[in-house]
């Protein structure tokens, strides 16, 4: 056992892959020598040599493209999108071949891959660095979509990402890159990808969330609980496609109250999956309408306002209350 | 039915007027007047004088990321100096001289670096782009303003900046080849700098030159000593006349040096000799030009150390000047501006209850 942060968590996690599976190989920007920009690759080129940990050319559709050859090719491939605003460039990749190769040739071509991508505003980071886009992923058949909210979940996490026969979108909140510290054991450990947990228990309020905006969620729920004697059930998506809705929806039969803290802008945002996945199963059930806690529909701020564009905890309190309200 | 060597390209250029000690090849001299050359030497000591401020600011905790632009100073002045006020200038996100030479204001750029939306607002009469940091992002938006030029019939060009790195992404050979297509008026700058983050110039590309990437658009491509300011502006003097004249783009390679991190977020101890950093600092495009201009008497030792020293006196009050425009901005409510050219019923809605108590689920 050893305290590790998340991207210690994550490196330990490839770190393991590539020593068990041969065919695992990593590439990206920067991610050999300096060990990626924010050191999740750390030291693996040391250990695996340059062919298996690949300094690629700035040019992220090549990367996810290749990407999708080699994994057809026999080939485990985890690619790195420096941040997940250049993804986009490898967008038509994404949509037009991985998501969908092994639909379009019927099952001849699976593309077990997994890239992974920075995201998340939090950091003071520049401009495009900070949007928090899983819709853009989530909607697409055939991609699976991880987001961890804390190490030793990252680390569990991606080890099924690069073990899933299917392309896997592993989205990485670098707000929690180094926040805190968990215990991550040495021993293998996998959290099967579509399956949700249940954060915190509670009887008053089901509340999902994911990534940042997680912990930040589990506080609130720990301080209306001591202040205020309100039992808030959390669940942390972990998978956030395709959606586990069964134990939130499930909650909200007990709740009879429901919100959703995330901080990509509200409208067409995941809030509005969720929401309609909790009045299709459990409709009857609710009190009180759901409340959506998110970011504006505006585009990120520069830094000197994103705490302000971000949910807060205060929000997140105000939300909670509203959605407890009749 | 012959097999053959073909010609398909014009031979690659090279060009260096000025070597280090500030000599130079007479017979390549541009003709400037001696104004512009102070003016461009000036600029020069600015950039170099506001990045060495940013980067204390930055270490400071005053400002967030940035990229300096130190050692690239005759690479973006050279080629920014031959286009003219009504030329769009189309930067990525080092461009701190080019910024400068073009009149932009040192407050504003701390202002973005401060991370206020309020230092990117363009000034009403600039045909600036703000700073692009997706790379090779901004070279097709210089190619649709060159399209609009050659379409609406005027002579103006655009002149779009970029590294080593952005030649290997989509954008930059889709902006070339469109622009070739349409015999464009832009003129591409690549700044080799020799590394894009950790990544050396030799992994970047197979190519021997970048320079000879044009080629195989039907684009002239030129390499040029980027250190050496006259080479620079010989090179972007042609490109931009070639431009205005009709004829088509051009690429300009400016062989260059980053002296400093990437950004301040970049340790290049990990990926990068000392002695390499050592090297270039001798080929250090300030003073060699400096000693050009001394040499041909338009500047003297006095002189020279004088204007290094008013530009530190007039950068010295940048900081404080940001800070009292920081004072007098908005609040967090100036997100909701410029979203849309009318704000929506539902963006007014969140608008309104930013930040207060009212129901977050008000769609209005
Ligand atoms: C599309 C895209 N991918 C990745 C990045 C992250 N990144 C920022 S600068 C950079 C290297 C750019 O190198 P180069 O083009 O040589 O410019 P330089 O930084 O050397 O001026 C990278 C990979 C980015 N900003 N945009
Ligand atoms: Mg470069």
């Amino acid at each position: 056992m050893a305290e590790m942060t998340m991207v210690e968590a994550l490196n330990h996690a490839l770190r393991q892959e590539m020593e068990r599976d041969e065919s695992v190989v990593v590439l990206g920007e920067d991610v050999g020598e300096v060990g990626g920009v924010f050191r999740v690759t750390d030291g693996l080129v040391d250990e695996f040599g340059e062919d298996r940990v690949v300094d690629t050319p700035v040019a992220e559709a090549v990367i996810v493209g290749a990407s999708l050859g080699m994994a057809v090719n026999g080939l485990r491939p985890i690619c790195e999108m420096q941040f997940s605003g250049f993804s986009y460039h490898a967008m038509h990749q994404i949509e037009n071949h991985v998501a969908r190769f092994r639909w379009r040739t019927r099952g001849r071509f699976p593309a077990p891959m997994v890239i992974r991508m920075p995201y998340g505003a939090g950091v003071r980071a520049l401009e495009h660095h900070s949007e928090s886009r899983e819709v853009f992923f989530s909607h697409i058949p055939g991609l699976k979509v991880v987001i961890p909210s804390g190490p030793r979940l990252a680390r569990s996490l991606l080890v099924s990402a690069i073990r899933d026969p299917d392309p896997v979108i592993f989205m990485e909140p670098k707000l929690l890159y180094r926040q805190f510290r968990e215990e991550v054991p040495e021993d293998e450990e996998a959290h099967p990808l579509g399956e949700s947990r249940v954060a915190r228990e509670g009887s008053d309020l089901t509340v999902v969330a994911w990534g940042a905006m997680l912990p930040r969620t589990v506080e609130v729920a720990e301080e209306i609980a001591e202040e205020e004697g309100i039992e808030v059930e959390v669940v942390d998506l972990l998978t956030v496609s395709p959606l586990d809705s069964k134990p939130f929806t499930e909650s909200v039969r007990k709740t009879g109250h429901a919100a959703v803290v995330h901080e990509a802008q509200r409208s067409w945002g995941p809030g509005g999956e969720i929401v309609a996945r909790i009045m299709e199963d459990s409709f009857w059930y609710l009190e009180a309408p759901i409340q959506r806690i998110t970011a504006p529909d505006v585009p990120v701020p520069f830094f000197a306002r994103e705490e302000a564009y971000l949910p807060d905890k205060d929000r997140i309190r105000k939300g909670f209350r509203a959605a407890l309200e009749a | 039915m012959p097999r053959e060597e073909m010609e398909v390209a014009p031979p690659l250029e090279y060009l260096s007027i000025l070597d280090e000690e500030g000599d130079l090849d007479q017979e390549l001299e541009p003709d400037l007047d001696e104004e512009e050359l102070v003016q461009m030497y000036r600029t020069m000591l600015r950039a170099r004088r506001f990045d060495k401020l940013l980067l204390e600011w930055q270490r400071g905790g005053r400002i967030g990321t940035f990229a300096p632009v130190s050692g690239q100073e005759a690479s973006q002045i050279g080629a920014m100096s031959a286009a003219r006020d009504e030329d769009w200038f189309v930067p990525s996100f080092r461009e701190i001289a080019a910024f400068l030479w073009r009149g932009g204001d040192p407050v504003d750029m701390t202002l973005y670096n401060a991370g206020w939306n309020e230092g990117v607002a363009i000034p009403e009469d600039a045909r600036d782009f703000p700073i692009s940091i997706p790379v090779a992002s901004q070279l097709p938006l210089a190619t649709g303003l060159a399209y609009a030029i050659r379409l609406r019939g005027e002579d103006d060009v655009a002149m779009t900046f970029f590294g080593d790195g952005a030649t290997s992404e989509g954008d930059f050979h889709e902006a070339l080849n469109f622009a070739g297509t349409f015999q464009l008026p832009v003129v591409f700058v690549c700044q080799n700098n020799q590394w894009a983050i950790s990544v050396p110039r030799e992994r970047q590309t197979a190519s021997e030159t970048l320079a000879q990437k044009g080629l195989a658009y039907g684009i002239p491509g030129i390499q040029v000593d980027g250190n050496d300011i006259l080479a620079v502006r010989v090179a972007a003097d042609e490109a931009v006349k070639r431009a205005r004249a009709g004829d088509g783009p051009t690429l300009v390679e400016c062989v260059t040096y980053r002296l400093k991190v990437h950004t301040t977020a970049d340790d290049p101890s990990r990926y990068r000799d000392e002695e390499e950093v050592e090297r270039w600092k001798e080929r250090d495009p300030i003073p060699r030009f400096r000693r050009y201009l001394e040499k041909k008497g338009i500047l003297d030792e006095g002189e020279a150390d004088e204007m290094t020293d008013s530009v530190e006196e007039e950068l010295g009050g940048v900081w404080e000047e940001a800070e009292e425009r920081i004072e007098t901005l908005g609040g967090p409510d100036v997100m909701f501006q410029h979203v849309y050219a009318d704000l929506p019923p539902h963006l007014e809605r969140q608008r309104k209850w930013f930040g207060t108590d009212e129901e977050e689920n008000d769609n209005g």
